[in-house]
C-alpha cells in the first residue's frame, strides 16, 4: 500500500448504520424481518425429508425455500432441477430474454474492497458525454438488442441523477425496456428517472450481514447498510415497473445471503403485488490489480443451488445469469432456470464504438464474450426462444 | 413431532385468542338444540343476526348460548355499505363485543356478496374499532384491499350460502391463504364434513358453517363430525402434506451433468 | 300521543323517556339495541331519553344466523 487509507482501521470509520444527510428514511419494516428470519435461519437444522417435502408442495413456502437452500438439498440437485425446469417452463414458456449492460461511467465515491471501481484502485476512469452515450447506444441497438441496462460507477458527483436521466431519455429513443444499476437514491430521483424513462432498478445488496458489510465497504455512501438495503422500496414507490435484488455470492456466508435476497424480494413483492421482481445472481470475480478474489465455497453447484431455489420459491420472477459465469454454465442455466441472459457484453466504459479515445477500465472479469448473434443462435440451439422485448407501452 | 403440533396452535383474530377453528351459525335450527350444537361443534365463536325485537319477553337467542362464547354478530339483510355500518353500530350497542361479520347482498337469488360494498364498510367499521371479518366473493385483489381497509381476517366463500356444495372456490381460496397475511376463514357453502377437512388441509385458518348443521338429521351429531373434521384437517395441514410423487425413470441426459467445480 | 315502534304506530303517554317505554313493552335492556330516528341511543341515556309524538323507534336484538 503506497499511501495510508485511514478506513482501513476501525476506529477510523463511520457506523454504518447511520443514515448520512440527504438520505430519505423510510417507514418500513421489511429489513427488520428480514434480518431477523436472516439470523434465524439455520440452514443445517434441515434434512432430506424438508427438501422432499418441499419439493412435493405446490406453492413453495418460505420454509420451503429454506431447505432448497440448505446443505441437505444438495443430493437433490437433480431432482430440484426438473422441478425448477417445470416452473420456469409454466410461467415463461420457452422465452428468454436478451439485454446488454452499458456501462456509462466508472467513477466511484465508495471503498468496497472486492471492487474494481473502488476509489483507491488506480485504473482508468472515463464518463461518456451525451454524444457518446448516442453514438454507443445507436451500436447497441443495430445488433438488435430492445433492452438495455445502464450502469455508472457510485459517484453522485460525476454520474448526477441529471446526468442519469438524460441517458435514460437518449436510452429511450433505441430501446424498448431500460433497466438501471446505479447509486441507491432517493424516491423522488427514482421518479424523476422513470420519468426520464427507467423500467427497472437493480440494486445488490453485496451482503445481507451487516457486521460482514461493514468490514468491506469501508467509506462512501454505499457504507450505509440501511439506505442501500431500502432502494427497491423507495423505487417502488417511485413508480418503477420493477426491481431487482442481488447478493454478490462468495463475500459472506452465501446461504444466508441468498435466503434474505429471497425473502427481501418475497415481502415487496407482498406489500406492493404490482412490483415485477428480478434477481440476479452474481459470485466474486476477480478485479484489476486483485486476481485473488474469488468466490471461496460457492461453487457451480452451489450457484445453480441458489439459482434454483429463488425459481421454485418465486415462480414469476425474471432471473439474469451474469456474464461473470462461463458460456458452459449459461447454456446450461438457461435451460433450468434463468430467463435473462447479457450477450455482447462489456464492462468497460466506451468499448461498443471504435473511434473512442474516452475509454475506462471495467469493473471485474467477464467469462463468456459472445456476441449478440452468437448468444442468439445458442439460445435457438437449445431449443428456446429468444425475445429482445415483449412489452408494450399504455 | 415438530414444535408446531405440539404446542398449542391458536387462532388469533383481533388479537383475541381461540383454539376451535370451527364458527358455528346459529341459523336455521331451533334455540333448544343450540346451546348441544355448541358443545358438540366445541365452538367458541358463534355467529347471530339483528332483526327487530319481539315485544313482551320472547325468548333471546343470547340466553342460549354457552358463558364464554365470543359473539360474531352478521350483517345479513345489509344491501350496501351504509346498511351494512347501521347494523354493525347496532348490534354493538346490545352490548356483545367488537366482532362483526360483514355480509352485503344485492342479490337475492344466490345471495353472493358485494365485494366493493364490503370494502367500503370495512374501511368504516375497522376505524371506529370493530374488529371486522369480511365475507366475500374470492378475489385476491379485493383481499388485498380488505387488509389494506383494516379487515381482522377474510372470509372467502365456498360456494353460494347454504347450499351445501363445498370448494367450488378451492383454487382462489389456496391463493388468498398463500398471499394473503390474516386468517383466511371458509364461510358458506361447506357441506359436509370432508370438505370442511378439505379446506383446513389447505391451510385455512378456520371453517364456518352453519347450513351443513341446521339441515342435518341430527344437529348436535352433525356438529361433532364437523368439529372432528376440522380438527383433523388442521393436523393434516400442520403435520406436512405430501409426498414426493415418483417421476418415472431417471432422464437420459441429466439436466445437472454439465456442473464442473 | 303516537309514536312508531318497528313500523307499528304505538299509543304512549304524552311524557315518557325511553327507558319506561321498553319496560312496558317487555323488552329485556340488556338485549336490544335502539334508535330513534335513525340514531342510536345508547342505553345509559335511555333514562334521560324523552320521546316526542311522532318519534320512530327501531327496537332490534340477535336471532339466529350464519
Amino acid at each position: 500500500m503506497e499511501t495510508e487509507i485511514k478506513e482501513l482501521k476501525k476506529e477510523n470509520r463511520t457506523s454504518h448504520m447511520e443514515y448520512m444527510e440527504g438520505m430519505e428514511v423510510l417507514d418500513s419494516d421489511v429489513q427488520e424481518r428480514v434480518i431477523v428470519a436472516m439470523n434465524a435461519y439455520d440452514y443445517d437444522k434441515y434434512t432430506a425429508k424438508d427438501v422432499k417435502a418441499a419439493l412435493a408442495h405446490t406453492e413453495c413456502t418460505v420454509e420451503d425455500f429454506a431447505a432448497l437452500l440448505s446443505p441437505a438439498a444438495l443430493p437433490f440437485i437433480e431432482e430440484i432441477a426438473v422441478r425448477a425446469q417445470e416452473e420456469t417452463r409454466k410461467h415463461f414458456g420457452n422465452s428468454i430474454y436478451m439485454f446488454t449492460p452499458l456501462y456509462i461511467a466508472n467513477y466511484c465515491e465508495n471503498y468496497c474492497i472486492y471492487c474494481g471501481f473502488n476509489c483507491h484502485n488506480k485504473i482508468k476512469r472515463a464518463r461518456l458525454d451525451e454524444e457518446q452515450i448516442e453514438k454507443e447506444m445507436a451500436a447497441i441497438a443495430k445488433t438488435g438488442l430492445q433492452e438495455i441496462l445502464i450502469l455508472t460507477g457510485e459517484s453522485r458527483k460525476m454520474s448526477d441523477v441529471k446526468y442519469i436521466g438524460e441517458a435514460c431519455k437518449i436510452a429511450r429513443k433505441y430501446f424498448k425496456v431500460i433497466g438501471l444499476e446505479v447509486y441507491p437514491m432517493n424516491s423522488d430521483e427514482y421518479a424523476y428517472l422513470h420519468e426520464c424513462g427507467a423500467d427497472y432498478v437493480t440494486v445488490f445488496q453485496e451482503t445481507y450481514d451487516s457486521d460482514k458489510y461493514e468490514t468491506l465497504h469501508l467509506a462512501g455512501h454505499k457504507r450505509v447498510f440501511p439506505y442501500r438495503f431500502g432502494a427497491q422500496e423507495r423505487a417502488i414507490r417511485g413508480g418503477m415497473r420493477g426491481v431487482g435484488f442481488a447478493a454478490l455470492l462468495g463475500l459472506s456466508d452465501f446461504r444466508k445471503d441468498a435466503f434474505a435476497t429471497g425473502y427481501h424480494a418475497y415481502l415487496l413483492q407482498r406489500k406492493y403485488p404490482h412490483a415485477e421482481i428480478a434477481f440476479s445472481c452474481p459470485r466474486l470475480r476477480p478485479i484489476i490489480n486483485n486476481e485473488k478474489i474469488n468466490p471461496k465455497d460457492v461453487h457451480e453447484t452451489q450457484l445453480l443451488q441458489v439459482i434454483m431455489a429463488y425459481r421454485i420459491f418465486m415462480p414469476f420472477a425474471s432471473i439474469t445469469i451474469s456474464t461473470r459465469e462461463c458460456e458452459r454454465v449459461r447454456n446450461n442455466v438457461i435451460k433450468i432456470a434463468a430467463t435473462k441472459i447479457s450477450a455482447g457484453v462489456s464492462v468497460g466504459i466506451g468499448e461498443h464504438i471504435e473511434d473512442n479515445d474516452n475509454v475506462g477500465d471495467a469493473q471485474f472479469e467477464i467469462s463468456d464474450g459472445r456476441d449478440v448473434d452468437e448468444v442468439y443462435r445458442a439460445i435457438e440451439e437449445q431449443g428456446l426462444q429468444p425475445v429482445m422485448s415483449d412489452y408494450i407501452y399504455v | 413431532m415438530s414444535e408446531v403440533v405440539k404446542n398449542e396452535d391458536k387462532l388469533v383474530i383481533g388479537g383475541k385468542e381461540f383454539s376451535s377453528r370451527f364458527i358455528l351459525g346459529s341459523g336455521k335450527y331451533s334455540l333448544d338444540l343450540i346451546k348441544a350444537a355448541v358443545e358438540h361443534a366445541g365452538a367458541q365463536m358463534i355467529t347471530l343476526a339483528l332483526r327487530r325485537a319481539n315485544q313482551g319477553g320472547m325468548a333471546n337467542i343470547l340466553d342460549y348460548i354457552p358463558e364464554g362464547v365470543t359473539l360474531l354478530p352478521n350483517t345479513s339483510g345489509a344491501r350496501n355499505a351504509e346498511e351494512a355500518v347501521r347494523i354493525a353500530r347496532l348490534s354493538r350497542e346490545v352490548g356483545c363485543g367488537e366482532f362483526v361479520k360483514i355480509e352485503i347482498m344485492r342479490d337475492s337469488k344466490y345471495l353472493l356478496p358485494d365485494n366493493e360494498e364490503t370494502i367500503k364498510a370495512t374501511e368504516i367499521l375497522a376505524k371506529e374499532g370493530f374488529i371486522v371479518m369480511p365475507y366475500m366473493y374470492p378475489d385476491l385483489n379485493v383481499a388485498r384491499d380488505l387488509k389494506e381497509a383494516g379487515a381482522a381476517s377474510i372470509m372467502p366463500l365456498a360456494a353460494p350460502i347454504g347450499s351445501n356444495k363445498g370448494l367450488c372456490t378451492k383454487e382462489f381460496i389456496q391463493i388468498l391463504i398463500d398471499e394473503i397475511d390474516l386468517p383466511i376463514i371458509v364461510d358458506a357453502g361447506i357441506g359436509a364434513p370432508s370438505q370442511a377437512c378439505e379446506a383446513m388441509e389447505m391451510g385455512a385458518a378456520a371453517v364456518m358453517a352453519n347450513t351443513a348443521i341446521a339441515t342435518a338429521g341430527d344437529v348436535p351429531v352433525m356438529a361433532e363430525a364437523m368439529r372432528l373434521a376440522i380438527e383433523a384437517g388442521r393436523k393434516a395441514y400442520l403435520a406436512g402434506l405430501g409426498r414426493v410423487m415418483e417421476k418415472g425413470g431417471s432422464a437420459s441426459s441429466p439436466l445437472t451433468g454439465f456442473l464442473r467445480d | 300521543m303516537e309514536i312508531v315502534v318497528n313500523g307499528e304506530t304505538t299509543e304512549c303517554e304524552e311524557i315518557i323517556t325511553l327507558e319506561a317505554l321498553v319496560g312496558k313493552l317487555g323488552y329485556q335492556k340488556n338485549r336490544i339495541a335502539a334508535e330513534v330516528n335513525g340514531e342510536i341511543v345508547t342505553k345509559s341515556e335511555y333514562e334521560n331519553f324523552i320521546l316526542k309524538p311522532a318519534d320512530k323507534l327501531e327496537i332490534v336484538s340477535f336471532v339466529g344466523g350464519g
